[in-house]
């Protein structure tokens, strides 16, 4: 997980504090709907959608399956094609390859192409401990690089700011790293654009090295891809002497054909576009066209832990697109930083538990950050059933607590609600008691639900949980079965 | 063929209406409607919280009640997805082959109150009168676990004297969510204000839902809002007849 996200609070504590954000409100409900509607659309022009989205699933599966056979073929064309592998058990040792490579060539800088498996590794800190600034060259990452921020999204790190917002860490941060923003800087999407491009060219020019990650990893040609829009991608990918590739192991298909449903299925899926403005790819080194030195470090970070996992391996399926952040109805509420890490989302709440497991409580609090409503499974391009994943890592949370000397209140609700429901007869019981409770709260209550049934305002404890902002119908007098019993099922 | 009510926990304690619609209605379509006294609860408050060792008492007891009967209807598709869905999940961590096998029985012959009036039955028009401004949100796993489509709204249409008003936004999930409404309640309370501010942008005075427990969420945000419009299972709308009663 990436350094800059630790010390997080659980989810429930920093999505209070988000959901009073108005401004980030404001933000991420605009920026989810645009987004979402965008991808509807072009979603709906593809008949066979549903054939691609099995296809998609079915090639990224087929390759875990046999991940083991297609990572050593992968490493064999890479070398083959000139490029130097490096495999990286966990984050610590894929930043020290990195920084070990970029040292050897006397860089004191690199520039970035956005990486998730680079900001999951937390590499651009590791990197300013050794001496060596990391600029990011996407023009979300930059934005929140300079403002000294958290990404809050996987396709758009910046959605949780505005035009005004951006405008604004330009005009402060721009000239303390590089060329400063112009003193006519409004906030203009274009003004904005071309003040980043001015910005990043002197560090394209400069660079000697570049970092990427990749999209995907063809195992039988040796093959990186790298998807973007803008650009910097290409410039990072094509003008420095060195570039060096962070590919998480889940990204190896087995060969270029398995390349096509992911192709169409991912820039729908993610920006809403037909088709992305760039797509890069390169095998290794091309004797005097692109990097001379070309390194690619395999990472695991957790990657074999979640594949071990019945349930949960099909979440490393994930072609990062977004979809499911998208449409769910929490992010788009609480926004990325609450669920503190560089993964947020439904993805994200399934991801982080499945890499580093459930033991702290951050991490054991991203599982229930869902309401289970299924948004995200549906538009998922290679359809992880992420409701399912949750639920059996809530599971795995709650197991990992069975052994407790002092089990948590709420394991002590759930044993007491399994005794009731395992018998009828303890049920009734139970419902004769909330009948008899009914009756005294109604005689006491001042509050109507509309159509005449009383109800509970706010209540003390517990139910304070429920009452602080929803009054709560009263319990009946007669439960369903009494009435049942009674009346012989209404014939009498 | 032999059909059962699987009334659910919640309606059992907290909604016998809903039950006595569902009965009602049924009789009126000629079934003749049991009410196996054995039964519980799905288990699903326990699978979805993460218990699942705990679910695997409730859902022995629910395969127990519901043995030898034809078709199961239940007026929740969250109670419906569960069986359908999550019971085999549950049996498969009991290790009993037993359990494996009755929940492979119990699970597809369990309905959603609106497949089987519209599926088994064949029947859109109820013969229901309900002369009110309404609109209706498709809860989330009636939607997408059951997958129950446009079914609940040619039920609504075909009643009688209804005006049946689109709800904006309405795919979007409530907010309820189970113990999520406990666990995030902040982050719950944020998603049922936009639904119940998208029921008052309606003018509705009903707000339907094959859900009480989603219902109980968002009529409970209304209530507190005093905004005047109020909550209704389906089941008790298509009971509602001319002459009365509901």
């Amino acid at each position: 997980m990436s350094g800059a996200f630790v010390g997080m609070p659980a989810f429930p504590t920093a999505a209070r504090a988000a959901l009073g954000d108005t401004q980030l409100r404001r933000n991420l409900a605009h920026a989810t709907r645009t987004i979402r509607d965008k991808r509807a659309k072009v979603v709906a022009e593809v008949e066979d959608w549903e054939e691609l989205r099995l296809a998609g699933a079915g090639v990224k599966e087929a390759a875990l399956r046999d991940l083991a056979t297609h990572l050593e073929t992968l490493e064999a064309s890479l070398v083959g094609a000139g490029a130097t592998v490096h495999w990286a058990r966990d984050a610590a040792e894929a930043c020290a390859i990195v920084a070990e490579v970029t040292k050897a060539h006397g860089a004191d800088e690199v520039v970035k192409v956005k990486s998730m498996a680079t900001a999951e590794i937390g590499l651009n800190e590791a990197l300013e401990a050794e001496g060596i600034a990391a600029w990011e060259t996407d023009l979300a990452e930059l934005i929140v690089q300079l403002g000294d921020d958290l990404p809050s999204h996987i396709l758009v790190p910046a959605i949780h700011r505005n035009r005004a917002e951006i405008r604004e860490v330009f005009r402060r941060r721009m000239g303390d790293v590089g060329r400063p923003a112009p003193d006519d800087l409004t906030d203009e999407p274009a003004v904005l654009a071309g003040a980043a491009r001015e910005h990043l060219r002197e560090k394209f020019l400069r660079a000697k090295v570049a970092i990427s990650g990749a999209n995907f990893a063809v195992a039988d040609t040796g093959t990186l891809v790298v998807v973007e829009s803008e650009g910097n991608g290409r410039m990072c990918l094509t003008l420095p002497e060195v570039l060096i590739s962070v590919v998480g192991i889940e990204k190896v298909v087995a060969t270029w054909a398995d390349l096509d449903p992911l192709l169409r299925l991912l820039p729908r899926s993610s920006t809403g576009e037909r088709m992305n403005p760039y797509t890069s790819t390169w095998s290794g080194v091309t004797p005097g066209d692109g990097p001379q030195e070309v390194h690619v470090v395999l990472l695991d970070n957790g990657r074999t832990r979640a594949l071990a996992d019945d349930v949960g391996r099909q979440a490393l399926r994930c072609i990062r697109c977004s979809a499911c952040l998208n449409v769910c109805p929490v992010y788009e509420r609480v926004g990325g930083h609450a669920y503190g890490s560089v993964y947020p989302g439904p993805i994200g709440a399934i991801l982080n538990p499945l890499l580093h497991g459930v033991s702290d409580e951050q991490t054991a609090s991203l599982p229930y950050a869902s309401s289970l409503c299924g948004a995200c499974f549906e538009v998922c391009p290679v359809r992880i059933d992420i409701p399912s994943v949750l639920v059996d890592q809530r599971a795995a949370v709650v197991d990992s607590h069975r052994g407790d000397r002092v089990p948590k209140p709420e394991a002590l609700a759930m044993r007491a609600a399994a005794w009731t429901f395992s018998d009828s007869r303890r049920l009734a019981w139970a419902e004769r008691a909330s009948g008899l409770a009914g009756r005294v709260i109604s005689r006491l209550s001042r509050t109507t639900l509309p159509g005449g049934r009383a109800a509970a305002g706010r209540l003390p404890g517990p139910a304070a949980g429920w009452t602080g902002a929803r009054d709560l119908p009263v319990p009946p007098e007669e439960s369903f079965r009494e009435w049942w019993a009674r009346t012989d099922g209404g014939r009498k | 063929m032999k059909v059962a009510l699987q009334v659910t926990c919640v309606n059992d304690a907290m909604f016998p209406e809903t039950g006595k619609a569902v009965v009602r209605l049924l009789r009126r379509l000629g079934v003749d409607v049991d009410f196996p006294m054995a039964q519980t609860c799905c288990g699903q408050p326990m699978v979805n919280t993460g218990y699942l060792d705990e679910a695997v008492p409730v859902v022995r007891t629910y395969v127990d009640a519901f043995a030898g009967y034809d078709a199961i209807v239940t007026p929740s598709g969250s109670c419906a997805g569960s069986a359908r869905h999550q019971h085999s999940i549950v049996a498969e961590r009991s290790g009993d082959p037993a359990l494996v096998a009755a929940v492979a029985e119990t699970g597809p012959r369990t309905h959603e109150l609106t497949e089987f009036l519209v599926d088994v039955l064949g029947v859109t028009d109820v013969g229901a009168y309900f002369p009110h401004r309404v609109t209706y949100h498709p809860t989330c796993h009636s939607l997408r676990m059951l997958g129950v489509g446009d079914r609940p709204t040619r039920l609504l249409e075909a009643v009688r004297g209804i005006e049946l008003v689109d709800l904006p936004m309405a795919t979007e999930c409530c907010g309820f969510g189970g113990t999520f409404a406990l666990k995030n309640a902040d982050t719950s309370v944020a998603m049922g204000a936009d639904k119940a501010r998208h029921v008052r942008d309606t003018g509705a005075e009903v707000l339907v839902a094959g859900d009480n427990s989603c219902l109980m969420h968002v009529g409970g945000l209304l209530s507190r809002q005093r905004a005047g419009v109020r909550v209704m299972h389906l089941a008790e709308v298509l009971a509602a007849t001319e002459e009365g009663a509901s």
